[in-house]
């Protein structure tokens, strides 16, 4: 039993736990204690992979185990760890442990809730710990089906609509997903020795090239309709504004990541071929998603509905970056997935909270909130300016990564995309600017707001920790780049070859 | 043929003693010692499962070729009467209705006949006892659709179904009448060394699979479908669905790979590629609108049906393997389904899907049931569901046909589909909220055991690998 087995054994205790719980007070320790389990682990394998590699142990993924599941099918399961999965694990534990925080007072049904919450992070943690193809692929759908119910019972506004929409087109990915998968199998090896296993494939290097060129958008669609990708992004903004605040927090911060990271680790990683060749198409579609959603979030007047538009901006220049190909610009895609995850999710949980008081999410009708909550106002203010890029915080050092690495490329085709999008910092400043000046600033909109509350204890806890993580990527890039560079370059320098 | 030739047939034999002594116990039970004819049922067809599984049933061809056990025929049938006794554990509540109690030693003999029609259909080598075990199959099945014979819908459902099986007869003995006229022979052996392609016979290949598309309501022969599965009791319909259906596409698998394996297979292969794609989206699309939840069960599973036709068109080891695997786990969702459509219905009379609205409210249990039921249905982890989808995608791929990756790349659109209309009901159950949302349900214990066996077969089908093991060890 591989010490990785554990994130997904804990989650299954805690369903267990959450199972016999009587009273709010046994689900919230079970929660509680779980996730704060979770997240103990995930540093404790962050210190246990720091250490192993500063021993010398160079292979590609550490920790690696490996059980027969259905024998004749070939079907194992796998897991192992490089740099950017440890990363994408901490991620989710800083997350899920926010979450559970933000849905402190979460009614009705709050057993079911946590319930679905804890199964959708078995899907997240599996997923970032298997190399098996199929595996993989099963976590990602157990990721996907709890948001239905999360949207629809605890959701506000159009939930059903979005909850379905959501769904629908997610299962659509997968389903493109599936095929490519099928696919990738089927020609793993020129000797007849299939396999499953995402090393094993990549060893093999064995998919005909014309193929590569079929199943390369079959998986990067597949997985990119996740990430958010433009035109199959139309999910994400209904979605994230429908859906109660641990799960856009979840949302946001992880599962739209499962998207970017699926999209190297299987789509790139398994068909270097065709990424050279077909990455001009995706380019051009993930800069219009860092385009349109910047400049959508302009207009937006609903909090969720900005954030969800700024998500598909942030959540495209992940991909765009990713299809730079070289170890810069990866690497700081890596470090934008970190970023937004956690600055999204930050996003999120103070949206939620304001929203629990005001009972509005309309930019018009809300005004002065800085003298009213200073403490939610404060760390708004923070979480907008580590999403425009402010050094110090987390996005400066993930954009200017990708965009340094990206303008790298001789490519002028590749150059001139870059510079495109490096406007679009600029205009994600407008659209943070004008909501912290509209919503915290200026004359009190309703006097019925001068009676609202402050943060309570459980609120603050979650948003800390959030803010925390948020200046630690800011003030220790390093430390984190070089968690992952190592294992981009891997994959980078697979691609360029 | 000696004795012990004769034991070859040990599952036909057992199944024979179980009806009879199910038959005397029936006939000389008095009222009061006859309740305990559901556990007998049940307990004798358990002990003839085990008997199945355990009991060394040799590989044996017997009168003449005509008959033939195998390992695989041998699952087959266990797979069915692990869905018969899920069936008859549901039925026994249903038995001890007034109407019903007069007639329950009916209901358990008739169904084990059709389940013996279907054995010899499943091991038959030769079109006569195929036919023959087809119609002992199809004959009962009639009675059983009408059993309720005071409520008009089951007596039109039973109309339909009879003119349906009959003219679907019809049709593939035309067929096999061309057959035997242009090969000289109806064994499958004879007939897959001497068949050439001619128009008779493919007119014949194309009639046998008209007939065999009317049993396992393939679209365009499922017209029938929906008004039986509405009309029949609950309890009928869910063997219907699942026993039925599992049985008719062994059969023809075994049929269509064996007489038709070689020559015939440019023919039906075409005609069941077209077949699938109409089946599997035209049951979805009409799904969707469905209101009834019989009714709506019923479109699911004609789509269902033609998933597990991708089994047949794999025509490899793969294939049959999770062509089993996707019935066992079928008979599990769609039964737990019809468990608590069944269990709604009797207590409150409501078979509409808006009925359930708020129904997580009132019976969380009945509701995490049927989430299940629907989840598997869909084809979502880790519930059985996705693995059996998974395994019948693999095996159709693992041909290398580019046309196969065609066939799976629209099955897997209707999947979407499908995603929709299954959540629909999940829908009504979880999110939505009703004014006179439907009473507590006090479900007797029957319902209970099927509803946690099926669930706890949803849930762990998939996950234990060796269930599939065992299947393919049995086909190779």
């Amino acid at each position: 039993m591989s010490i990785l087995s554990i994130f997904v054994i804990i989650p299954i205790l805690m369903l267990g736990g959450l199972f016999l719980s009587k009273n709010m007070k046994q689900i919230r320790t079970v929660a509680t204690v779980g996730s704060a389990l979770q997240l103990i682990a995930a540093i404790a394998l962050v210190v246990l992979f720091c250490g192993k590699r500063a021993a010398g142990d160079t292979a590609e993924m550490l920790f690696m185990a490996d059980h027969v599941w259905f024998q004749a099918l070939n079907i194992h399961y796998a897991v192992g760890v490089d740099g950017v999965s440890v990363a994408m694990i901490l991620l989710s534990a800083i997350i899920v442990f926010a979450g559970v925080f933000a849905s402190w007072k979460i009614d009705p049904l709050p057993k079911e809730f946590f319930m679905w919450l804890i199964l959708l992070s078995i899907g997240v943690y599996g997923f970032f710990i298997s190399i098996d193809l199929f595996t993989m692929f099963m976590f990602y759908e157990v990721a996907l089906i709890p948001m239905y119910l999360l949207i629809g019972i605890w959701g506000s506004g159009k939930k059903y609509y979005s909850a379905m929409k959501l769904t629908l087109m997610l299962m659509g990915g997968s389903a493109l997903l599936l095929l490519g998968i099928l696919g990738i199998y089927f020609n793993s090896s020129a000797d007849g020795n299939l396999t499953m296993n995402i090393l094993e494939i990549a060893k093999n290097n064995a998919i005909p090239h014309t193929l590569q060129n079929i199943l390369f958008p079959l998986t990067f669609v597949g997985f990119g309709v996740l990430g958010a990708m433009f035109p199959f992004h139309t999910w994400s903004p209904d979605g994230h504004a429908s859906a109660p605040t641990a799960v856009s927090m979840l949302h946001a911060g992880v599962l739209m990541k499962l998207g970017g990271y699926g999209c190297f680790r299987v789509a790139m990683y398994l068909m270097p071929y065709a990424t050279q060749e077909l990455s001009w198409i995706f380019l051009i579609l993930t800069g219009i998603s860092v385009f349109y959603g910047a400049y959508s979030a302009c207009v937006q007047t609903d909090l969720k509905y900005i954030n969800a538009y700024s998500s598909v901006s942030h959540c495209g220049l992940v991909l765009f970056a990713l299809l730079m190909w070289n170890t810069t610009a990866m690497t700081g895609a890596i470090m934008q997935m970190l970023s937004h995850g956690l600055m999204t999710a930050l996003f999120f949980a103070l949206i939620g909270m304001i929203y629990g008081r005001t009972h509005t999410r309309d930019i018009r009708e809300m005004g002065g909130l800085m003298k009213i909550m200073p403490f939610l106002s404060v760390c708004y203010v923070i979480a907008g300016l580590a999403s425009l890029g402010l050094p110090g915080l987390s996005g400066f050092v993930a954009e200017m990564t990708i965009f340094v690495g990206a303008f790298d490329h001789a490519d002028t085709f590749r150059r001139v995309f870059t510079i495109l999008a490096c406007t679009s910092i600029v205009i994600t400043a407008v659209y943070i600017l004008r909501v912290v000046g509209k919503i915290l600033y200026g004359p009190v909109q309703d006097k019925h707001h001068l009676e609202l509350t402050d943060a309570v204890w459980y609120e603050k806890f979650s948003t800390i920790v959030l803010i925390i993580a948020v200046a630690g990527i800011g003030i220790f890039p390093l430390w984190v780049s070089d968690l992952i560079r190592e294992s981009i370059k891997v994959i980078s320098e697979r691609i360029i070859q | 043929m000696s004795y012990a030739e004769f034991l070859g047939m040990g599952a036909e034999l057992s199944l024979m003693a179980v009806i009879i002594l199910l038959f005397i116990y029936d006939t000389f039970a008095s009222q009061k010692s006859g309740k305990y004819l559901p556990i007998t049922a049940v307990s004798l067809l358990a002990i003839q499962t085990l008997y199945l599984a355990f009991g060394g049933i040799q590989e044996a061809l017997l009168f003449g070729g005509m008959y033939s056990t195998t390992t695989m025929s041998n699952v087959a049938k266990i797979i069915l009467n692990i869905g018969t006794i899920l069936v008859f554990i549901q039925a026994a509540s249903w038995v001890k209705d007034d109407d019903m109690k007069i007639r329950r030693g009916e209901y358990y003999v008739l169904t084990l006949i059709t389940l013996l029609g279907m054995y010899f259909m499943m091991s038959a080598q030769n079109f006569l006892l195929f036919f023959i075990g087809l119609e002992t199959a199809s004959l009962p099945m009639t009675a059983l659709v009408a059993i309720e014979k005071y409520k008009e819908n089951s007596y039109e459902a039973a109309a339909k179904y009879l003119f349906f099986a009959v003219f679907s007869s019809a049709l593939m003995l035309l067929g096999l009448s061309y057959i035997y006229g242009a090969v000289g022979s109806l064994y499958y052996s004879t007939i897959a060394a001497s068949f050439t392609v001619t128009p008779l016979t493919i007119m014949a290949v194309v009639l046998f699979l008209a007939g065999m598309g009317f049993k396992l309501s393939l679209v365009p022969f499922h017209l029938w479908t929906a008004d039986v599965y509405q009309g029949a009791p609950t309890v009928v319909t869910s063997y219907l669905s699942v026993i039925s259906k599992g049985a008719a596409a062994y059969a023809l698998m075994i049929a269509l790979m064996t007489a038709f394996g070689q020559e015939a297979l440019g023919i039906w292969i075409n005609v069941l590629y077209i077949v699938i794609i109409l089946t599997i989206t035209i049951g979805n699309l009409f799904a969707i609108r469905q209101q009834n939840i019989k009714r709506f069960l019923a479109f699911s599973s004609i789509s269902q049906a033609g998933y597990i036709m991708l089994g047949v068109m794999a025509c490899n080891d793969f294939g049959a393997t999770s062509l089993l695997y996707y019935v066992l786990v079928y008979i599990f969702s769609n039964i737990a389904a019809f468990a608590v459509a069944g269990a709604i219905e009797r207590a409150s009379g409501k078979l509409n899907i808006n009925d359930y609205d708020g129904l997580y409210k009132t019976n969380p249990k009945l509701s995490v049931a049927m989430m299940l039921a629907m989840f598997s249905l869909a084809g979502i982890p880790p519930f059985a569901g996705f693995f059996s989808k998974f395994f019948i995608f693999y095996s159709a791929i693992e041909t290398g046909i580019g046309a196969m990756y065609v066939l799976v790349f629209i099955a897997l659109l209707n999947t979407i589909i499908s995603l929709y209309y299954y959540l629909l009901v999940v829908k009504a159950m979880f999110l939505k909220e009703s004014e006179n949302p439907i009473a507590p349900i006090k479900s007797d214990c029957y319902t209970k055991t099927v509803i946690f066996i099926t669930g706890l077969g949803i849930v762990l089908l998939g996950l234990v690998s060796w269930i599939y093991d065992y299947i393919f060890s049995a086909v190779v």
